[in-house]
């Protein structure tokens, strides 16, 4: 059982849990992430994580309602406890001075796991800018947290309503366009990563995109997270979460992740 | 324990029990039948299939053992079970006295008399072979005494023995983990199991249904070794949660990893990641861990009306039997070999048949086709004869050219075997793994980090219960004797 300490809305649907998790909170690196159960029938269901607190042992999740499981975690309050939390699972993000701008893009809740990227990589002494993208103004989650490690933050929105109107390729492209890229970092909806990695191709730019697939235990059993990664089946619970962007097929995992609508 | 237990086949009592019948009348009384329920019901709902002996048909059964002066049954049993000694003193009903001679080897009597292939072990060197009669029921026996000790309760318990206040780490609670902790705890070790799962048990629980191994038969032997001292720690896993120097940091002086096999193999063929193919370890984890089809269970279950299950071992016949209880009306193992080839134990394949399973041997999926949104609705399939033999020894089965059939179906598992799970052998430092990814041991189950020793699938690579419940014994073994002298005890 993991205690709920936090508790805060980003939106309607997105809130934040600070959980008490201490050993994960030790261990846990940028990349990785754990599964929750909630509830004695609850469904394991993998969430990134979004910051830890050594001292306190607490982690960070940012969570969406989406289903039955997520709207069951976003309906717990400070206080309520998760029935189980393991982690951190997954590889952590390879972290180094890149010979260039280091360029974090973040969808919807994506933003969540990509920030220990972004601080991690501002640490290792790069040039980061990130780009943060939503539908409007309102879903535009940490952007305080991401400005702090960033040297420049771009907001792309559907409808204007914040930074720029368009799609987070634009805002990636600007500055593909503009400066030495060395590396994409890309988290967010299936789609977005999608068209982001068919950007970068083009210019030729290394991306790294982390991916979210359904899983059972997480810990390599299952195969239930299985993609295809230039032409070969990998797990994404043990050989991922992240993956080179120009190697996923990104239209097959979209139809897997459909397995159970 | 009783005092006449471990007293061997040369007391009075023993000689008494031989001397009342002669092995001739032993040997015509036939052998035990298990009695099971029907199939049609069995498909309706997930009871256990062999309901167990009657104390009257164990004790007869009992009598059927010759009391050999050189058991070959023991020397087949990868524990070394005292077999005549525990099937004696079921025959003169002391079934207490019977369970406490299955402890002395084996921490899980009551999941080897119902998993094991006794009829590779034991079974296969009693005596009866020779005189071409059926072998001893020992395996029903086994788990007769088991089922009696826990039908007992509590107070058949052991205690937890005094402490020799050596801290020993188990990543892993599945058999070899299970085996190892009950081991230590018995000799005075502390031990702290650590299992990366929300459940104890490893493939006991995820893996094997509960039509063969009810979930309560495996808590009350989980409640047998947790009296006895053992801890454990759920949501934990070992290189990940908690690393190899934490462990070292928090006390432990030896760490056994019974991490098991993980990865599911896959045959690498055109459609295998549409939806509704998955691995067996993938729909038996749904169905039997997170409890998916079931009310108040949040796992989505994968259905199917035309289930194909792809292998012959046990697992393929316990997810083939699991979809006829799912509700699949077509329910079929696809196998490349010949139906004498399969590995899986011979009573799985006849409760798959009572139960409506169909077999479609010498076939080998060479495709998987689906509809427009991804979902698989058929196989299609290579048939196969039987040509010279391979390596194994088994005649190896070649395709009949042009013979390719498809199936429709709207469900496919996979459960073509696993590899090791690289969790622990890629978070560990300095561990040395074979080419094969399992780690590598010698012949004490010492790993290259003297500290660590193995054993399980996590060794072996994909094997059963009791080869991996053997390895936990004899890990401990050394384990112990090595923890023991560097203490100076």
């Amino acid at each position: 059982m993991n205690r709920i300490l936090e508790k805060e809305y980003f939106s309607a649907n997105v809130v934040k849990l600070v959980v008490s998790a201490p050993d994960v909170a030790k261990a846990r690196k940028p990349g990785h992430f754990v599964i929750v159960r909630c509830g004695a029938g609850g469904e394991r269901i993998p969430l990134t994580i979004a910051d830890a607190d050594m001292e306190k042992g607490t982690v960070t999740l940012v969570v969406q309602a989406v289903g039955e499981s997520t709207r069951k975690i976003c309906a717990l309050e400070a206080g309520d406890e998760l029935t189980d939390l393991v982690g951190p699972l997954g590889r952590a993000t390879d972290i180094g001075l890149r010979e260039g701008t280091v360029v974090c893009c973040g969808g919807g809740v994506g933003v969540a796991p990509l920030l220990p990227i972004i601080k991690a990589m501002k640490q290792a002494g790069n040039r980061v800018v990130s780009v943060l993208a939503a539908r409007n103004k309102d879903l535009i989650i940490l952007e305080d947290e991401v400005r702090r490690w960033s040297d420049e933050v771009i907001i792309m929105t559907d409808d204007g309503s914040a930074g720029q109107k368009g799609l987070v390729t634009a805002g990636v492209e600007q500055v593909i366009n503009r400066e030495h890229v060395a590396e994409v970092v890309a988290i967010g909806p299936a789609i977005m990563m999608k068209f982001v990695a068919l950007l970068t191709k083009k210019y030729n730019v290394p991306t790294i995109v982390s991916l979210n697939t359904i899983m059972v235990d997480g810990t390599g059993m299952c195969g239930a997270c299985r993609v295809n990664v230039g032409g070969k089946t990998r797990f994404v619970c043990v050989d991922g979460p992240e993956f080179d962007a120009h190697q996923v097929d990104f239209d097959e995992m979209m139809m897997r992740m459909k397995a159970y609508q | 324990m009783n005092q006449k237990d471990i007293e061997g086949r040369d007391t009075a009592w023993r000689e008494d029990l031989r001397k009342a019948m002669t092995a001739k009348e032993r040997a015509d009384i036939p052998r035990a039948q298990m009695p099971m329920l029907d199939g049609d019901y069995r498909v309706t709902c997930n009871e256990e299939v062999n309901q167990g002996l009657s104390l009257e048909q164990a004790r007869l059964e009992a009598t059927r053992c010759l009391d050999c002066p050189n058991p070959t049954c023991v020397e087949g049993c990868p524990v070394g079970i005292h077999i005549p000694d525990f099937i004696k003193n079921i025959q003169c009903g002391d079934l207490p006295g019977a369970a406490a001679i299955l402890k002395l080897t084996s921490a899980l009597p009551a999941v080897c008399g119902r998993v094991c292939p006794q009829e590779k072990q034991c079974e296969s060197r009693c005596i009866y072979n020779k005189m071409k009669k059926a072998p001893v029921a020992i395996g029903y026996l086994e788990r007769f005494a088991a089922d009696a000790e826990i039908a007992r309760g509590s107070e058949g318990g052991d205690d937890k023995p005094a402490s020799n206040g050596i801290r020993v780490a188990v990543a892993g609670s599945g058999p070899a983990g299970l085996s190892f902790a009950g081991e230590m705890a018995r000799r005075g070790f502390e031990v702290d199991v650590f299992e990366a799962l929300h459940e104890i048990g490893g493939v006991l629980k995820y893996g094997i249904p509960e039509f063969r191994l009810p979930n309560s038969i495996v808590d009350a032997e989980l409640a047998n070794l947790r009296r006895a001292g053992v801890r454990f720690h759920t949501d934990t896993v070992i290189g990940k949660t908690l690393s190899y120097d934490d462990l070292l940091n928090q006390g432990f002086k030896g760490v056994f990893v019974a991490s098991g096999a993980g990865l599911p193999r896959f045959m690498g063929i055109p459609g295998e990641n549409y939806c509704g193919v998955l691995s067996s370890n993938e729909y038996l984890t749904r169905i039997n861990l997170m409890g998916a089809g079931r009310p108040g269970c949040d796992t989505p279950a994968p259905m199917g009306k035309r289930v194909a299950v792809v292998g012959g071992g046990n697992t393929a016949m316990d997810s083939v039997r699991t979809a006829r209880r799912m509700g699949a009306e077509k329910a079929m193992i696809i196998y490349r070999r010949s139906e004498a080839e399969m590995p899986a134990r011979r009573e799985e394949i006849e409760h798959a048949k009572q139960e409506g399973v169909e077999f479609m041997t010498l076939a080998n999926p060479v495709e998987y086709l689906a509809d427009e949104r991804g979902r698989v609705r058929a196989v299609r399939v290579q048939r196969m004869e039987l040509g010279e033999p391979d390596a194994s020894g088994r005649r190896k089965p070649v395709p009949i050219p042009g013979a390719i059939d498809e199936i429709e179906i709207d469900l496919a598992i996979v459960s073509v075997g696993v590899s090791p799970n690289p969790l622990i052998p890629n978070n560990i430092d300095g561990l040395k793994v074979t080419e094969r990814g399992t780690i590598a041991v010698d012949q004490n189950h010492q790993s290259s980090i003297p500290v660590i020793y193995a054993g399980g699938d996590i060794v072996r690579g994909g094997a059963t219960v009791i080869l991996a419940m053997g390895d936990g014994r004899q890990a401990a073994a050394s384990m112990a004797e090595k923890l023991l002298a560097d203490a100076g005890c």
